[in-house]
C-alpha cells in the first residue's frame, strides 16, 4: 500500500469497526430510550414505592388482564379477574392462578407488557410475581399476587390499559443442566 | 504518481502484459479486470436470483399449491431477495465503480489494488455458502431476506449459521470495496480534478461508499446477534431473557433504509452521465445534483422506522418518521426535474442506453410515488406486507437500479470491448424488457391494494387473473434478459470498431482513452482544464 493511502484507509477501517460497535450499542440505547419513554410497553422491572399518590376520584380507568403461558410452558396460567375498573392513585391487589399439571418441578418467569405502550410509564407495580422467578412443584398450584396502582398523571387519552403476561419455562436455564438453552423444549 | 508497481521490467513497452489463463483473474490487481469480474459475477447472480423468481411466479400462476412446498417457496422468496440485493445489484455497482471511477478521475488504478482483489474473491464463496444451504436437510433460510426475529432465531432451521456467515462475508467485501472507492477518490484524483469537477457517477459513488461504511457493520452486528441468540443462549431479541423482538427491526432497518439508497444513488450518477450525452447538453444543475445526493444520504438515517409503523409507536414518532420520509421526495424531485430540464430542447437521440435511462426516469418516479403512499402512516396499515409493497420496491429496484445498470453497460460497453454493440438487438432487449416488466409489476399494485399478502404461496381466488398476468410478465421479462446476454457475448466477440469518443455528445476523461481502454490508463495523470 502506498504510504499516502495509509492514514485515510486506517481512519475508514476504524469507522467501520466503530459502526460495528454502534450496532451493539443500540441494544442498551434502545432499553434506555424505552425506559424513559415507555415505548415498548415494558413496565419497570423493580417495585414502585407504595407512597400513595392522590386518588383521583373524578376519573376511572379500565385495567384488562391477559395471561398466556408460552408454547413450551406446560403451566396453566390465568388472572382471577379479567377486567377491573380503578381510580388513578388507588392501590389494588389481584391474583394470578398458576398450576403445574406435570409431575416435575418447573421454574417460570413472567414477562409483562402493557398496551398501549405509552401507558406503561404510568402503571406502577408495588409487588409483582414477575420481579422474581417462580418455582412450582409438579401437581401443585399457587396464587401469584400483583399489587399496583395507576399514576394519576396518566394522560387523559388513555381510558383502558391492557396488562399482558407471558409466562416462560426457565427451568433448564436455572438449573444449568442444559448446555445449550436453544435446545429448550426439544 | 503511480500506485501500481510494474514488476515486469523486461517488457516495459508491453503495458498489457499479464499472466495467462485463470491466474490472470485470480491474481489480478487491475481495476478493469476486477470490474469485469464483478460485473460477470453480478450477471450470473442476476440469473440465479431470477430463476428463483421464476419458481415463485410459476407457483403463483394459479391459486392453490402447484409445484413446490410452502417451505421451499419461502426459501425461494428469501434467497431471491438476498441474491438480488447482495449478489446482483451491489456487485454490479461495485464493478462499474471499479471500471469507471479511476478512468473518470484520471487515476492509474484503484488506491488499494490488492484489497480490491480480495474483496472480489471472497464474494463467490459467500454466495456458494448461501446457495449450498438450500441443499441442507430442512432447507436454506426461509424467513424472508429481512430475517426478522423470532423467525430467524426461535423458528429458523439449522442452515441459519450458514446464512449468517455468508452475510458476514458479503459485508466484509462491501466494506473493503467502499474503503477502496473513498481512498481512490480522495487521494488519486488527477491534478485539477477538483471536487466540483468530478463526474456525478463519482460523486454518487463516494456518498454511497460512506453509507456502506456506516451501515454494513450494523448489518454484520445484527446477524451476529441472531447467531448468538440462536446458538449461544443470548437474548437480544428474546423476551424471556429481557430482550425485545422489535429491537431487531430497529437495528435491521437502521441498516436497511440506507441500504436502499446504496442501491439507488449510483443509479442517479449513471443517469446523470447518460442523459446529457444523448441530449447533447450539459446537465441542467450539477451542484444541485451533488447537494440533493448528499441530503438524500443524510435523510436516509432518519427514516428507518417507516418500515415499522404497524409495530405500534407513539403518534409523535409516527409523524416524525412520516414527515422525514416525505422530505426525501424533495431532493429526489430535484434530481428528476434536473434530468427533464437537461433534455428540454436538447438534440436528443434514442440509442439503447438513453432508452433505458428514460425508462428509468419514468418508472423510478412511479416507484417513488408508491413510496410516498407507503410513507403515509395511516394508509401504511392497509398497504403493509401486501403486494403493493412488492410492486413499490420492484419499481425502484428493477426498473430503477437494474435498468440503470443495464443502461450503464450499454453506455460503456464500447469502451470496455472496443466494439459497438448490436443496436437492433439492444432495442429488442429494451422494448421486450419495458413491456414485460410493466406487465409483471404494475398489476401488483392492484392486487396489493385489494389485500393480497406478500410471501404467501397461495392466494384468494379473486386474485387469480391478475396473478396469471403477472406471472406471464415475469416469464417474458426473464426471457428478455437472454437477449441481453446475446448482445453482450456478440459485442465481446466482435463488431463494428468503436472510436475513443464512442458517443458524439459524451464528455469526460474516460472518452479520451482508446476503445477498448488499454490495460493501464493514466499512468501519467491527465491535465484537467
Amino acid at each position: 500500500m502506498a504510504l499516502k493511502h495509509k492514514p485515510l484507509t486506517f481512519k475508514l477501517a476504524v469507522t467501520a469497526l466503530a459502526m460495528f460497535g454502534f450496532g451493539f450499542a443500540l441494544v442498551p440505547l434502545y432499553d434506555v430510550f424505552c425506559d424513559l419513554t415507555g415505548l415498548n410497553g415494558k413496565t419497570a422491572a423493580t417495585a414502585a414505592t407504595a407512597e400513595a399518590a392522590q386518588i383521583d376520584l373524578s376519573r376511572q380507568v379500565v385495567i384488562e388482564f391477559i395471561a398466556r403461558p408460552n408454547k413450551q410452558m406446560p403451566w396453566l396460567f390465568k388472572p382471577e379477574v379479567t377486567r377491573m375498573t380503578v381510580h388513578p392513585g388507588e392501590i389494588h391487589i389481584m391474583n394470578y392462578l398458576a398450576e403445574n399439571p406435570t409431575s416435575r418441578m418447573i421454574i417460570g418467569q413472567a414477562v409483562p407488557s402493557v398496551s398501549p405502550g405509552q401507558a406503561a410509564l404510568y402503571f406502577h407495580k408495588i409487588e409483582c410475581f414477575c420481579f422474581t422467578q417462580q418455582q412450582l412443584a409438579g401437581g401443585k398450584n399457587m396464587l401469584m399476587p400483583l399489587q399496583f396502582y395507576v399514576d394519576p398523571a396518566l394522560p387523559s387519552q388513555f381510558s383502558t390499559i391492557t396488562l399482558s403476561y407471558t409466562l416462560y419455562d426457565v427451568t433448564s436455564a436455572w438449573t444449568g443442566d442444559s448446555a445449550e438453552p436453544s435446545q429448550l423444549g426439544e | 504518481m503511480s500506485a501500481v508497481v510494474n514488476d515486469h521490467e523486461h517488457d516495459h513497452e508491453h503495458h498489457d502484459h499479464k499472466p495467462s489463463g485463470i491466474k490472470r483473474w485470480l491474481y489480478t490487481t487491475n481495476h478493469k479486470d476486477i470490474g469485469t469480474m464483478y460485473l460477470v459475477f453480478a450477471l450470473v447472480m442476476f440469473f440465479i436470483g431470477g430463476a428463483m423468481a421464476m419458481v415463485i411466479r410459476a407457483e403463483l400462476f394459479q391459486p392453490g399449491m402447484q409445484f413446490v412446498e410452502p417451505n421451499f417457496f419461502n426459501q425461494m422468496t428469501t434467497v431471491h431477495g438476498l441474491i438480488m440485493v447482495f449478489g446482483a445489484v451491489m456487485p454490479a455497482f461495485t464493478g462499474l465503480a471499479n471500471w469507471m471511477i479511476p478512468m473518470m478521475i484520471g487515476a492509474p488504478d484503484m488506491a488499494l489494488p490488492r484489497m480490491n482483489n480480495w474483496s472480489f474473491w471472497i464474494l463467490p464463496f459467500a454466495f456458494l455458502i448461501l446457495l449450498m444451504s438450500l441443499f441442507m436437510p430442512g432447507g436454506g433460510p426461509s424467513f424472508g431476506w429481512t430475517f426478522y426475529a423470532p423467525l430467524s432465531t426461535t423458528y429458523s432451521g439449522d442452515s441459519t449459521a450458514l446464512f449468517v456467515f455468508s452475510v458476514h462475508i458479503m459485508g466484509i467485501s462491501s466494506i473493503m470495496g467502499a474503503i477502496n472507492v473513498i481512498v481512490t477518490i480522495f487521494n488519486l484524483r488527477a491534478p485539477g480534478m477538483t471536487w466540483m469537477k468530478m463526474p456525478l457517477f463519482v460523486w454518487t459513488w463516494l456518498i454511497t461508499a460512506f453509507l456502506l461504511i456506516m451501515v454494513m457493520p450494523v448489518l454484520a452486528g445484527v446477524v451476529t446477534m441472531v447467531l448468538t441468540d440462536k446458538y449461544f443462549g443470548t437474548s437480544f431479541f428474546d423476551a424471556v431473557g429481557g430482550g425485545d423482538p422489535v429491537l431487531f427491526q430497529h437495528i435491521f432497518w437502521f441498516f436497511g433504509h440506507p441500504e436502499v439508497y446504496i442501491m439507488i444513488l449510483p443509479a442517479f450518477g449513471i443517469v446523470s452521465a447518460i442523459v446529457p450525452t444523448f441530449a447533447r447538453k450539459p446537465l441542467f444543475g450539477y451542484a444541485s445534483m451533488v447537494y440533493a445526493t448528499s441530503s438524500i444520504a443524510l435523510l436516509s438515517f432518519l427514516v428507518w422506522a417507516h418500515h415499522m409503523f404497524t409495530t405500534g409507536m407513539p403518534v409523535a414518532g409516527a409523524l416524525f418518521f412520516m414527515y422525514c420520509t416525505m422530505l426525501i421526495a424533495v431532493p429526489t424531485g430535484v434530481k428528476v426535474f434536473n434530468w427533464v430540464a437537461t433534455m428540454w430542447r436538447g438534440a436528443m437521440t434514442f440509442e439503447v442506453p438513453m432508452m433505458f435511462a428514460l425508462a428509468f426516469i419514468v418508472l423510478f418516479t412511479i416507484g417513488g410515488f408508491s413510496g410516498l403512499m407507503l410513507a403515509i402512516t395511516p394508509a401504511d396499515f392497509q398497504y403493509h406486507d401486501t403486494y403493493f409493497v412488492v410492486a413499490h420496491f420492484h419499481y425502484v429496484l428493477v426498473t430503477g437500479a437494474v435498468f440503470s445498470i443495464i443502461a450503464a453497460v450499454y453506455y460503456w460497453l464500447p469502451k470496455w470491448t472496443g466494439h459497438m454493440y448490436d443496436e437492433t438487438l439492444g432495442q429488442w432487449h429494451f422494448w421486450c424488457s419495458l413491456i414485460s416488466v410493466n406487465l409483471l409489476f404494475f398489476p401488483m399494485h392492484f392486487v396489493g391494494l385489494a389485500g393480497m399478502p406478500r410471501r404467501i404461496p397461495d392466494y384468494a381466488l379473486q386474485f387469480a387473473d391478475f396473478n396469471a398476468f403477472i406471472s406471464i410478465g415475469g416469464f417474458l421479462f426473464g426471457a428478455s434478459q437472454l437477449i441481453f446476454v446475446w448482445v453482450l457475448v456478440k459485442c465481446a466477440r466482435g463488431g463494428e470498431k468503436a472510436t475513443a469518443q464512442v458517443w458524439e455528445g459524451a464528455e469526460g476523461l474516460e472518452w479520451q482513452v482508446a476503445s477498448p481502454a488499454p490495460y493501464h490508463t493514466f499512468d501519467t495523470p491527465p491535465v484537467i482544464k
